[in-house]
C-alpha cells in the first residue's frame, strides 16, 4: 500500500466515528433539519401553501411553477420530484395541497412511504378559504409534533452529501473542486452516500468521467445518458457553440475560455480514489447502498440542487469561483471558495474559505478537513450562508412542453 | 512568497493566475504543481485573477494543454506571456 493510499485509509477511518446530532426518521435515514413543509402539488395550489405558511410559524411552503397537463416521463419526473421532496430526512412532516384529490393523494401517499405524518387537501369543492383553514389545522398539529422530535447522537457517514459547482472560474479546479473530492475520498469509503451531476458540464471530460465508473456496465450507462444529452438537447437546439452559455458570462470572467477546461474543473469534485457505483435517473434515489453515485441533471444550480434533494440528499457542498449564491429551501447548501476576491467581495456567502490552497498556505488534505468540519457543523445546526440569507430556491425540472 | 501564476500539470502549456493585479511587464513568479517547481514568466499583458498566461509561444491551430488534456484550439499565434481566453481559444465540442 503506498503512503498516500493508507495515509487516506487512516483519515478515513478517524473521520468515519466522528458524530453528529441529527433527526433519525422513522424510515432510519437521518435528517439535519427539522422542517414541516407546505408542498403544492401544482402552480395554481401555491397561494393556499403560501397562504398555510403564512399563518402557522415554523411551515415553510415551496412554490413552484408546474405540475398542470404534464404526460410520460416529465410527469413521473414531476411525480418523484414532488414525493422525494417530502420523503426527504429533512421533512419531518409534510402538508400536500393540490387542485384536486387525485395527484394529490399520489403525492401523499409517496410520502407516506417513509412513515412519516403527512396529510392531504385539495381546493375543487372547498375553494383556497376553507383549503387553507383546514390545511392550517393540521400544520400546526405538526409543528408542535415536530418540535417535540429530539436529535440524537449519529454517525456523520450516514449521511447523504450532494455536490455541485457554479459560477465556477479556474480556481474551482485549483482549490474549492479538489476540496471536495478530498471530503468524498476520506468519508465515502466510511459509508457516507455521495452525489454529483451536471451531465452538460461534464463535456470535455466525459472520457475521464466514464473511465471513473466503478464497472464497465456504469461506464457504458454514464455515456449512455452523456450522449442522450448531446443529441437530443444540444444539437437539436443549439444555434451557435453555446458561448455564453457554457461556458456562462460568469465563467468567462473569472478566466474558463472553454467548456473542456470547465469540465476538467467540475470533474475534480469526485476525488482522486473512489469511483461512481451507479448513475441515476433525475431526482432518483440511490439503491445500490453507500457510495458515489452520477445523477443525470442539469447544470443550472437551483435545478440540481432540487433534483440531489428529491433524490434523499440531506447536506449539499457547492464549489464556486465567483460567487453563485444558490440556496435551497430543505437541504443546507454549504459553499466553498478558493477564489480570493470571491472572499474579498461576497464573503457573506461563503461558508469555507479554502482561497489558502492557491495562495499555497494550506494544502488539499488540509482544506477537505476544515470542510468535513463544516459539514459537521452545519449537521448539528449551524445555518449554511445560504440558508441565513433566506435562499430557498426551488425549481423543478421540465423535461418537455405539456399537453 | 506567494505565487502568482498555478500551473497544474507538467505538460500545460498556461497557467492560472491567482493573484490580483497583475500587470504587463511584470515578472510572475510560477509553481507548477505537480512536483513544486518554481520558475518566472514575464506577463504581457493586464491580467485578471483566475485568467490563463502561455508558458511558452503558442501557434494559431494548435492545442491548448491544461490537467494535462486538450481544452481547446488557438485561433491566433500566442506569444509567451500573453493573456489566454476568448480571444484566441475556441472550444473543439459544439
Amino acid at each position: 500500500m503506498s503512503t498516500q493510499t493508507s495515509d487516506m485509509a487512516a483519515a478515513t477511518a478517524l473521520h468515519a466515528g466522528k458524530k453528529i446530532m441529527a433527526w433519525r426518521r422513522e424510515n432510519g435515514r437521518v435528517g439535519v433539519r427539522n422542517h414541516v413543509v407546505i408542498l403544492p402539488l401544482d402552480d395554481i395550489s401555491n397561494a393556499a401553501c403560501e397562504a398555510v405558511a403564512a399563518h402557522i410559524q415554523g411551515t415553510m411552503a415551496l412554490p413552484h411553477a408546474y405540475g398542470r397537463l404534464q404526460f410520460g416521463e416529465d410527469l413521473e419526473l414531476h411525480f418523484r420530484t414532488m414525493i422525494g421532496t417530502g420523503a426527504n430526512p429533512n421533512v419531518a412532516a409534510c402538508i400536500v395541497i393540490g387542485i384536486e384529490a387525485g395527484w394529490t393523494q399520489k403525492v401523499v401517499d409517496g410520502i407516506a412511504k417513509t412513515g412519516k405524518p403527512v396529510a392531504g387537501f385539495w381546493i375543487e369543492g372547498n375553494g383556497d378559504i376553507a383549503t387553507v383553514a383546514s390545511a392550517s389545522r393540521k400544520a400546526k398539529e405538526f409543528v408542535h409534533w415536530a418540535g417535540e422530535q429530539m436529535r440524537e447522537p449519529c454517525d456523520l457517514t450516514e449521511l447523504w452529501v450532494a455536490a455541485k459547482c457554479g459560477e465556477s472560474d479556474t480556481t474551482t479546479g485549483l482549490a474549492s473542486c479538489p476540496t471536495v473530492g478530498n471530503m468524498y475520498d476520506k468519508l465515502v469509503p466510511a459509508g457516507l452516500y455521495g452525489c454529483f451531476g451536471e451531465t452538460s458540464e461534464l463535456t470535455g471530460a466525459e472520457h475521464l468521467a466514464a473511465k471513473r465508473a466503478a464497472t464497465p456496465e456504469v461506464a457504458e450507462k454514464f455515456m449512455r445518458v452523456w450522449q442522450a444529452y448531446q443529441d437530443d438537447v444540444i444539437e437539436a437546439h443549439k444555434t451557435s457553440d453555446l458561448s455564453d452559455s457554457q461556458p456562462t458570462k460568469g465563467n468567462i470572467a473569472g478566466g474558463l475560455t472553454t467548456i473542456e477546461e470547465k469540465a476538467l474543473g467540475n470533474l475534480e469534485k469526485i476525488g482522486k480514489n473512489i469511483s461512481y457505483i451507479d448513475v441515476l435517473e433525475p431526482a432518483e434515489a440511490p439503491a445500490k447502498g453507500a457510495g458515489l453515485y452520477f445523477m443525470d441533471t442539469s447544470s443550472a444550480a437551483a435545478e440540481c440542487c432540487t433534483l440531489q434533494a428529491a433524490a434523499g440528499y440531506v447536506v449539499h457542498i457547492f464549489p464556486t469561483g465567483q460567487g453563485n449564491v444558490i440556496g435551497n429551501p430543505i437541504m443546507p447548501v454549504i459553499k466553498v471558495t478558493g477564489n480570493p476576491r470571491t472572499v474579498r467581495q461576497m464573503s457573506e456567502h461563503v461558508d469555507v474559505d479554502v482561497s489558502g490552497v492557491v495562495k499555497r498556505e494550506m494544502t488539499i488534505d488540509q482544506a477537505g478537513d476544515v470542510l468535513i468540519d463544516m459539514i459537521v457543523k452545519t449537521a448539528n445546526g449551524r445555518p449554511t450562508a445560504a440558508e441565513a440569507l433566506g435562499h430557498r430556491e426551488f425549481v423543478m425540472t421540465k423535461l418537455y412542453r405539456s399537453a | 512568497m506567494q505565487p502568482h501564476l498555478l500551473v497544474h500539470n507538467k505538460s500545460d502549456n498556461v497557467g492560472v493566475v491567482v493573484v490580483e493585479g497583475v500587470t504587463a511587464g511584470m515578472e510572475l513568479l510560477g509553481v507548477q504543481l505537480e512536483d513544486n517547481s518554481d520558475f518566472r514568466i514575464v506577463a504581457l499583458q493586464d491580467t485578471p485573477i483566475g485568467h490563463k498566461v502561455a508558458l511558452t509561444q503558442l501557434t494559431n491551430g494548435g492545442d491548448v494543454i491544461k490537467y494535462g488534456e486538450v481544452i481547446g484550439r488557438l485561433v491566433a499565434d500566442v506569444p509567451a506571456g500573453d493573456h489566454v481566453h476568448t480571444q484566441n481559444l475556441k472550444t473543439k465540442r459544439w
